[in-house]
């Protein structure tokens, strides 16, 4: 046999998939891919033992929910879905109703004058209120504002919210803020 | 290449290179490897069911948020704990006054500039009642946490008189 140049052998690429292969299953079963999602809420404050504001009765929407998860608006018994349009109408008092929310005139950066509601949502709970009954409340809540938001800006800037620039988006926020009050939770009959 | 068969015989089909397979296997490890979160803590409630909503915003930077879970203990612990919502955090069960020491660990472990920015994500069972919401609540507001996300699930459809 002639010596022939001794060739240096490949290494085998083939168990290279296998190993990626194995990787891959690792990944896919370690990855947890849920997106963290909810609904987000600056929290007030804390203050030691302060006097709760003198609101006039008529700026206040109250929502109350007891512990069999029932729901009263203004001391009326209401549905869940009559919430949203409920506050909107709250808050707009298009028609200047005295039994709804008073309005005055003030100028915010970037709109100008504007004849902002001094509404003021409180929502109230039992301690036996259940989590989820509560949630559903918040939501339609938040609902409404965003829908109140969303009206505005595409009368005014003809565009909806998330289409605008920040400081038009801050300043459709301050004409329509989330105004939401959380009393301590209290026994409801 | 040329048309020109010297042997004349039978034409065989090249067999499919699988060169080029780890390359495509290595390109779905990679979007595994980005697109994976690990699970950090191992939970000691049972999976909360997140009540639904509609209005929801995703939280954007995980390094910024901190978890409360408030839940039923898991099967394994219901014999010594019972069967009442509890609180975790971390790797533990815990009370609503060891919430401030927790924010405040938190706290220290991010730069001055984030803290700001903090998020605590409060993950709950829909079934846990308000009382031990609202004191998680008042505890949060105590440590001036004050940005807080109600985690909750997509819902597609509007909610209709029941």
């Amino acid at each position: 046999m002639a010596r022939k140049k001794r060739k240096f052998p490949q290494i085998a690429s083939a168990s290279l998939a296998d190993i990626a292969f194995l990787l891959i299953i690792f990944f896919i079963v370690s990855t947890t891919m849920d997106v963290d999602t909810g609904i987000y809420r600056l929290l007030p404050q804390w203050v030691d033992n302060v006097e709760a504001p003198k609101i006039n009765k008529r700026n206040t929407f109250v929502v109350l929910i007891n512990k069999n998860n029932d729901l009263q608006i203004n001391g009326e018994f209401a549905q869940i879905s009559d919430i949203k349009d409920r506050l909107k109408e709250f808050i707009l008092n298009p028609q200047d109703n005295p039994n709804l929310s008073e309005k005055k005139e003030e100028v915010i950066e970037g709109i100008g004058p504007f004849r902002r509601s001094q509404g003021i949502v409180s929502l109230q709970n039992d301690r036996g209120t259940d989590y989820g009954a509560y949630m559903l409340v918040q939501n339609e809540l938040v609902r409404g504002i965003n829908e109140l938001r969303d009206e505005y800006a595409a009368q005014r800037f003809g565009m909806k919210m998330n289409k605008l620039n920040e400081a038009q988006q801050e300043a459709v926020k301050k004409a329509f803020p989330t105004a939401i009050s959380e009393a301590e939770p209290q026994e409801i009959k | 290449m040329s048309k020109f068969n010297p042997k004349g015989g039978k034409k065989e089909v090249p067999a499919i290179t699988t060169a080029s397979l780890p390359d495509i296997m290595f390109m779905l490890l990679f979007f595994f490897m980005v697109s994976t979160t690990l699970r950090e803590s191992e939970l000691k409630i049972k999976n909360p069911n997140l009540p639904f909503a509609t209005e929801i915003t995703k939280l954007e930077k995980k390094s910024l948020v901190c978890y409360i879970f408030v839940g039923s203990p898991r099967k394994e612990y219901t014999a010594t704990l019972g069967t009442e919502s509890r609180i975790q955090l971390d790797d533990n069960f815990a009370t609503v006054s060891d919430i401030r020491g927790y924010i405040a660990g938190e706290w220290e472990k991010r730069d001055e500039v984030d803290r700001q920015k903090m998020t605590v994500s409060l993950k709950a069972d829909e079934k846990t009642k308000m009382g031990i919401i609202t004191e998680i609540k008042t505890e949060l507001r105590k440590a001036e946490a004050l940005k807080i996300n109600y985690s909750a699930r997509k819902r597609l459809v509007e909610i209709r008189n029941n």
